[in-house]
């Protein structure tokens, strides 16, 4: 005869997994993929400029003091509302960089017009080559960069108005 | 009005499961040979709530049809502008609508079986309907609290906000039922297996009632699968028939256990062997359909094919699922020990083979679980990891390559004993055929390991699967034999579909200007024009692609870009050239700014044979089911005949009544 | 249950119109790399690399614009001479484990190998149980 222990072992199983899953219920979705390049320094790239308005962005930039790498989009709908933010943040002297993603000029422009100006300068990545080195997955997103050039933070979605201190205190931190 | 009769009826249908509960766990009440009182009700209970659960479906059918937008169901998922047929089919198209159908099915399953089923003994009867009622009445629960179908809004919609555009197609029609009918059809299964478990009567006889469920279950997953696939392959437009999604996987693992489930009985119904084994497997195939409900509906993984997704409700059904599979297994664990092993048998032989062939389906289960559960043990640990194809094949494959090839030999063993002397020159055909083939493939080129083995498996499993066929006469051989023959045949097919498509498929990807030609294989296909066109609630960029396979006359294929509006989505529309050795497959994408447009195009040769082995194993699966019903029948009929010559004979005083049988 | 189609359900393929740039596709996201060879690799990688913004399809299966960058990444880092795996590997430090559905051997991934020998093992030990003592013991003697 077989081992009566033996019989319990489907049971087990499932217990596991009956277990496992009640958890991850309660637990919320991990809906964003993280960078895993944070504490890694910035991949070298240099990018045209978005329009004709602000000089393009490139790894050189990012020297002197720590400063907000911004991935955006005009085509992007919550870059309208955190578009407040990163003024917010460029009154308090923040220092703002922007990417544009897969963007026209004309639009770029359009967007600043509209929604306002926080960026020091924009590079545009009309094929998502930087936002990959980097490990970014969406936009908008903010990268905090220090000043040796070092990723140290990432924030993913948009700056809500509860961010700002945040992103502040992390700009901190980098110093 | 008609909404309100459909809930009516469910919740009536839910009073009648809990009746047939009762009554059916009266029966084991019962002493021997009496009948309990309350025994009786189970099976007008089970008959009378099957009607009830189609009706409420019905009205829920009827509510789509005229786009009754009070319903908060239709208004969040109907639209009136859509075609008729996408209107009925829309009823699944949703949680709710779909649970429904899933409760509709479960409940007719029941239906089924009180009415019809009058071999088993009454109490093993009576604790089966007991279970069938105990599930269903978990899923009425589940239905009525947590996702009611007929709930009202308090101010009926101006507009539905219309269908996933994916869905409309007449895939939808098609491939839900069929899968939700074989899921739940393994539920008739499950209660039989513990039915038997607790009356103590695992025996062939128990397995000659559940054959036929599990087949007809069995053949439903496989037609709803193939036709999944068909539907995934040209909706999605990127040509790929599997991806090894957790939803995909979700419907592989039912199958897998049917499949085996499938075999064990059968020995068990011929040579009183595998007792455990085959109630392990009843267990567990519906517990995978359970399984799969509550991961596709819980969203605790993610997949292209979820549904929305709710963890209110993913909790709900992890309680049904505590419940049902938590307390079958613990009846397996308490009982089983009891069960006796049954008749033994040799190494070699038949029994053998088929052992050795549920273990081997059993492990590919086993890897296809834990790859596609492996992400959400990560994530406890805040790690995020993807399992796809590249884990999946190899490692299904170890187990897949020997089960396969002990498939080709083991229906010419015998039954209990054989001798591996007896069949040399078979082995030796199977061995020539698998390594001739795989040598003359790698003779032309180089290609990836897997197919190689897929060509020179289906190649031997091809003919292997005629063998059993060898010197008998053809037009003797029972029609379940026949039933096996075809559908391992249609496992070569669908092997050699996949391998070809795998090692063969050739891919053109190109901006084309109108009037510009470009070449796939043997075929230049030519960008004749790009055209708007409407449909009834889309409109389309529609390309007309000239293609002209070696120079030959062309043939028009009619990609389409939509756009729905509502809800606003753009879908691919891909158009197929099928040829008996394969099929084009054309989409076209965007336009550049240069005015040339994007067209993927891509040659799979014998893909097509995929499909064609499903629907030849399912077509196994019926003649299996046809040929064990028609001897069934005779032997019912002989039974009876026999009976009342004995009758006659008593009646007329003779002396020696001669059995009949 | 349904899944699979009737859930194609979502996103992915049937992307909500608003939002989306309309931009033209990186050089490399629709079209494909001359030297067959070449090519038959960067498909090979791109089958087994995941789409981040889309619901479990590859890079290979997407028409998401995210995919169509990362098709243009695989395909030109190939024609500059990159293997497929050191392409694989620059993602992986990029995006984690995640972006890759190969899962390679790692303190985070070992059961998925581990379980599978201890599987071959089961079913050994099961064969060996149910099929390799039965000739000694057969009760019903060989008569058949």
């Amino acid at each position: 005869m077989r081992s009566r222990l033996a019989l319990w072992i489907p049971l087990a199983l499932f217990a596991f997994f009956a277990g496992l899953a009640a958890y991850m219920l309660t637990q919320p979705k991990q809906q964003f993929v993280e960078s895993t390049m944070i504490g890694q320094p910035l991949p070298a790239f240099a990018l045209d400029p978005a329009f004709s308005g602000l000089p393009g962005a490139a790894k050189a930039d990012f020297t002197g003091k720590p400063k907000l790498l911004n991935i955006w989009a005009s085509w992007c709908l919550p870059c309208i509302a955190e578009a407040p933010q990163l003024e917010a943040l460029q009154a308090q002297g923040v220092e703002i960089i922007g990417i544009a993603l897969r963007d026209r000029p004309e639009d770029v422009a359009n967007f600043l017009g509209k929604y306002g100006n926080p960026y020091r300068r924009i590079g545009s990545d009309k094929i998502s080559e930087v936002q990959l080195a980097i490990g970014s997955s969406g936009v908008p997103e903010t990268f905090v960069i220090d000043a040796k050039g070092v990723i140290r933070y990432q924030h993913i979605g948009d700056i809500r108005a509860g961010d700002v201190p945040l992103l502040l205190e992390e700009l901190e931190k980098a110093q | 009005m008609i909404a309100e009769i459909g809930l009516a009826a469910l919740w009536l249908a839910a009073a009648l499961a809990v009746l047939q509960m009762v009554s059916g766990a009266a029966s084991l009440r019962a002493a021997q040979g009496e009948i309990n009182p309350l025994a009786i009700y189970a099976r007008p209970a089970a008959i009378v709530q099957a009607f009830l659960a189609v009706l409420a479906f019905v009205t829920l059918l009827y509510s789509f049809a005229v786009t009754d937008l009070s319903l908060k169901l239709v208004a969040s998922n109907s639209h009136s502008m859509k075609p008729m047929l996408y209107k009925l089919t829309g009823t699944w198209g949703n949680h709710e609508g779909s649970m429904l159908l899933w409760v509709g099915v479960l409940a007719a399953s029941g239906g089924l079986l009180a009415g019809f089923e009058k071999r088993l003994p009454e109490r093993t009867m009576g604790a089966t309907l007991a279970v069938q009622g105990f599930v269903a009445l978990g899923f009425y629960a589940f239905l009525l609290f947590a996702s009611n179908p007929f709930e009202r809004l308090p101010v009926p919609a101006p507009e539905g906000n219309g269908l996933n555009p994916l869905l409309q197609d007449i895939g939808l029609a098609i491939h839900p039922p069929t899968l939700y009918a074989g899921y739940v059809g393994l539920s008739v299964a499950f209660s039989l297996a513990m039915g038997a478990l607790m009356t103590r009567e695992v025996n062939p006889a128990f397995a000659r009632v559940m054959r036929p469920w599990v087949l007809g279950a069995w053949v439903l997953l496989t037609l709803g699968i193939t036709a999944g696939s068909y539907w995934a392959y040209y909706e999605l437009g990127w040509g790929g028939w599997w991806f090894w999604d957790p939803v995909e996987n979700a419907s592989l693992m039912p199958w897998l256990a049917a499949t085996a489930l499938m075999h064990s009985v059968s020995v068990l119904a011929a040579r009183d062997a595998l007792r455990t084994w085959t109630i392990m497997l009843g267990v567990l195939a519906f517990s995978m359909s359970m399984l799969g409900t509550f991961l596709v509906r819980s969203g605790v993984l993610t997949s292209v094919h979820a549904f929305a997704v709710d963890p209110e409700r993913g909790a709900f059904i992890l309680g049904l699922l505590g419940l049902y599979i938590g307390g079958a297994f613990t009846i397996f664990a308490l009982r089983a020990g009891a069960v006796a092993e049954g008749k033994r048998f040799a190494v070699v032989s038949r029994e053998g083979a088929l052992v050795f062939n549920n273990v081997m389906l059993s492990a590919i289960l086993a890897i296809v679980l834990l790859g596609t559960l492996y992400p959400l043990l990560t994530e406890a640990f805040d790690v995020r990891v993807s399992v796809g194809p590249p884990y999946f094949n190899p490692a299904g494959a170890i187990f897949a390559v020997p089960m396969l090839l002990v498939m080709a030999v083991g229906p010419l063993l015998r039954w209990k004993s054989d001798k591996p002397a007896r069949l040399q020159f078979e082995l030796a055909l199977i061995a020539a055929l698998v390594i001739g083939v795989i040598a003359l493939v790698c003779f032309f080129g180089q290609f990836p390991l897997l197919p190689l083995l897929g060509l020179g498996l289906a190649a031997a499993l091809a003919v292997a699967a005629f063998l059993p066929l060898k010197g008998r006469n053809l037009r003797r051989v029972p029609v379940a034999t026949w039933g096996m023959v075809i559908a391992h045949f249609g496992i070569a097919v669908s092997l050699f579909g996949m391998a070809c498509e795998g090692a063969f498929s050739q891919e053109r990807l190109a901006a084309v200007a109108p009037g510009g030609t470009e070449q796939i294989g043997d075929f230049a296909f030519t960008l004749q024009s790009v055209t708007p066109v409407a449909g009834p609630n889309w409109t389309a960029l529609e390309a007309q692609i000239a293609v002209s396979q070696n120079g030959g006359e062309p043939v028009i294929l009619t990609p389409q870009a939509r756009n729905f509006w509502s809800p606003p989505q753009s879908t691919s529309e891909s158009a197929l050239l099928t040829k008996w050795n394969g099929q084009l497959y054309a989409v076209i994408g965007n336009q550049a700014e240069d005015g040339r447009w994007q067209i993927r195009v891509w040659w799979k040769p014998f893909v097509t044979f995929i499909w064609y082995g499903g629907i030849l194993i399912a077509l196994g699966g019926v003649l299996a089911i046809a040929g064990r019903v028609r001897v069934d029948v005779k032997r019912r009929s002989a039974a009876s005949k026999g009976a009342q010559r004995r009758a006659d004979l008593e009646a007329l005083g003779a002396a020696d009544p001669v059995p009949a049988e | 249950m349904i899944r699979w189609v009737l859930a194609l359900a979502l996103s992915v393929l049937a992307l909500p119109l608003g939002a989306q740039d309309s931009m033209p596709p990186a050089p490399y996201a629709y079209n494909q790399l001359d030297d067959p060879r070449l090519e038959a690799e960067a498909s090979a990688l791109m089958h087994t690399l995941r789409c981040l913004k889309c619901q479990s399809q590859s890079i290979a299966d997407s028409d998401a614009p995210m995919a169509g960058d990362m098709r243009h990444q695989v395909r030109s880092r190939i024609l500059a001479g990159e293997s497929p795996e050191q392409i694989r590997i620059w993602l992986i430090a990029r995006y984690g484990d995640y972006v890759s559905y190969e899962p390679e051997v790692s303190s985070t991934t070992w059961p998925l190998f581990a379980i599978p020998v201890l599987v071959i093992l089961i079913v050994a030990g099961v064969l060996l149980r149910r099929l390799g003592k039965r000739r000694s013991d057969d009760d019903e003697g060989a008569a058949a």
